[in-house]
């Protein structure tokens, strides 16, 4: 599958390891639309390709952004584009946050570190769509408050009506007068409707389990907790084999999976 | 003429008419020779390529030719590599990308020809139903992979029954073969090789539109009751003679009951981890990408090659490789293989060729593995 141009219209930086690129279709022409939580598969000239979620919002898929952590080659590549620069990009691919089928129901928004950008475009849609949504709770996690993704942003999320954002870091710093510790301590102070609530949930996998068990002990059932995997990926059409979780292909069937339908793998270690 | 159960035969000092057929026709023919000591699919150019007179002797780690009393050409159990070589190419450009003076990148697609026209001579039933699978992984999906279309759809097959096991098969067990089944696996052509008193001959069946009218342009008669039943009851003989045998009752619920049995670590602590057991496998179908610049800086390509479950860099994330230990890869490759291959593609990923046992360096042999990890 063929990769297409796609021009760096904005690029800025979110913490020290994090940025943003804001991307448009180059040579100018429709941009395909996406769903909150697919991905793309964005091509560093001559470095190769990495797997990318998608973080802004749906509403406007001509400007497509991108929320990236430098980490390997091809991302520290990405790191260096400049507006102006042209990408390869492939997709929008996987199965995202089931947003529409959670109209009606209390939204529970759960992130560590960059598990934000993928959650980002769904609760983009969630404000949008602000009155099909019952309360929503943003929960955050970052290992110290630099780390922080879109600040700016959280500050105008906890202004939105019905809307609550609490964060907690692993280290705080001399500022910091927040929460401190890993995000399921965030779960225990809040009162959640089991029946009508619906949680979505990025970070380290190992972030979600303990979360998930967190909110399961709040009687949420499984079906009402969804999560969204990382694995390594080459292809993004189920082909290539890396992203497999026992008979699940990553890529197409997720990232975005119910927890009924993952649960046993996530909890097997090194599958 | 259309496919029947007609059968035909072709002596044997007219199989080069055969090939022939096949070239003036267009077709490269590829099929079993023996080179490096070994017996391999490569291109044939006549039917004085064929391995004549030579067996195989296949044990766990282990791969011997051997001499044949006869001069059987097809008698051997399975060639070192399979048919996925040219359906599924070892290494593949899939793109180049070019940068413009202004900057800006232009990509255009690295495998665009026309694949060569290929007849596949000499695959055997579980070979089929190793196509049969890599068509539901490339073809069957959301999405399809126009490599391997194109080079499927330009494939013509002629089988082969099998009349002699090796010492690592087991492809009774996993009920694909010896005999191949025009049903399950379609062919064009179906030939089981006949050496006995009255001559070396062979059966042929056409097994489609395509292998009949190939059929008829060869010098064949009409095959006679006994000739028939000669075959029949070879390849009978050959499902009586299984090296090996996988019992599959409930194999992909017990596998998975059993994620953390101390066999996996036991096995592990065996295992090289040197892939040539996905290498070899007519079903492995893992692949990983390589980028390449040129020295200008202006051109790239991107090349698509097999990969394996079993390297570290598999499943390597910005936290390290989700699979970590040697007993994890393991453990991925035959619960993929035997269990969650059957959730995914709707059967089992093995066809009981028994190559990974043979070309193991250490001899580690899947039936034996599942054994164990079916003994508490």
């Amino acid at each position: 599958m063929m990769p297409s141009p796609w021009r760096v219209a904005e690029r800025w930086d979110e913490t020290a390891d994090t940025f943003t690129v804001a991307l448009e279709p180059e040579p100018r022409r429709e941009a395909p639309g996406f769903a909150p939580g697919q991905f793309n598969m964005l091509y560093a000239f001559g470095a190769g390709e990495s797997a990318i979620s998608i973080s802004g919002d749906p509403a406007l898929p001509g400007r497509m952004l991108h929320t990236v952590r430098k980490v390997g080659t091809v991302t520290s590549a990405l790191a260096l584009l400049r507006p102006g620069d042209t990408l390869g990009l492939r997709g929008p691919f996987g199965t995202g946050w089931p947003i529409e089928s959670l109209r009606g129901r209390d939204l529970l928004f759960i992130a560590g570190g960059i598990g934000l950008a993928p959650l980002r475009p769904a609760i983009y849609h969630a404000l949008r769509h602000r009155t099909a949504y019952g309360a929503i709770r943003i929960l955050l996690g970052a290992r110290t408050p630099a780390d922080l993704l879109y600040p700016e942003e959280l500050a105008n999320w906890r202004k939105s009506p019905g809307v609550a954002c609490a964060v907690t870091v692993d280290r705080g710093d001399s500022d910091w007068q927040g929460h401190v510790g890993v995000v399921t301590k965030l779960i225990s102070s809040i009162n959640l409707d089991p029946r009508n609530s619906a949680a979505l949930i990025c970070g380290p996998e190992v972030m979600m389990r303990y979360t998930a068990a967190a909110l399961r002990e709040k009687g949420l059932p499984q079906e009402s907790i969804h999560v969204s995997l990382e694995r390594n990926m080459k292809c993004a059409v189920a082909h290539c084999g890396h992203c497999q979780i026992g008979p699940h292909f990553i890529c197409q069937e997720g990232p975005v999976y119910p927890l009924n339908r993952i649960a046993f793998w996530l909890a097997q270690r090194e599958v | 003429m259309t496919p029947s159960s007609v059968q035909s035969i072709l002596e044997r000092s007219r199989l080069q008419d055969l090939f022939d057929v096949l070239h003036r026709r267009g077709y490269a023919v590829i099929g079993p020779t023996v080179r490096d000591r070994a017996i391999v699919c490569e291109e044939l150019r006549s039917a004085a390529e064929l391995p004549e007179g030579w067996g195989d002797l296949q044990e766990g780690g282990s791969y011997r030719l051997q001499r044949r009393p006869d001069k059987a050409l097809f008698g051997f159990a399975v060639p070192t590599n399979s048919w996925k070589e040219w359906l599924h190419p070892k290494r593949l450009k899939l793109l180049d990308a070019h940068r413009n003076p202004d900057g800006s990148l232009r990509f255009t697609p690295g495998d665009e020809d026309d694949p060569p026209k290929l007849a596949f001579l000499g695959a055997r039933s579980c070979e089929l139903h190793a196509i049969a699978i890599q068509d539901r992984v490339f073809l069957g999906g959301a999405f399809t992979d126009p490599h391997y279309a194109k080079r499927r759809a330009a494939v013509l097959i002629i089988a082969t029954n099998c009349g002699t096991s090796g010492g690592t098969c087991f492809c009774v067990s996993m009920n694909t073969g010896p005999k191949v089944n025009r049903e399950r696996t379609p062919f064009d052509i179906a030939l089981t090789e006949l050496l006995d008193e009255s001559g070396h001959r062979f059966l042929l069946e056409a097994g489609s539109e395509a292998g009949a009218v190939i059929l008829g342009e060869l010098p064949v008669r009409a095959a006679t009751e006994s000739e028939v039943t000669a075959a029949e009851t070879l390849v009978a003989n050959t499902a009586n003679r299984m090296g090996r045998s996988l019992d599959t009752h409930r194999l992909p619920e017990t596998l998975l009951a059993n994620l953390e049995h101390p066999r996996w670590k036991e096995v592990a602590d065996r295992c090289l981890n040197c892939a040539n057991c996905t290498m070899v496998c007519p079903t492995c179908f893992c692949t990983t990408v390589e980028d390449v610049t040129h020295l200008t800086g202006d051109h790239a390509e991107r090349w698509r090659r097999w990969d394996s479950c079993f390297n570290l860099d598999f499943t390597r994330m910005h936290g390290g490789p989700a699979r970590q230990s040697g007993q994890s890869r393991y453990r991925q490759w035959l619960t993929h293989k035997l269990a969650t291959w059957h959730e995914q593609f709707g059967s089992s990923g093995c066809v009981g060729c028994g190559r990974c046992i043979s070309w193991c360096p250490v001899g580690i042999d899947l039936t034996e593995e599942v054994r164990a990890l079916r003994s508490p």
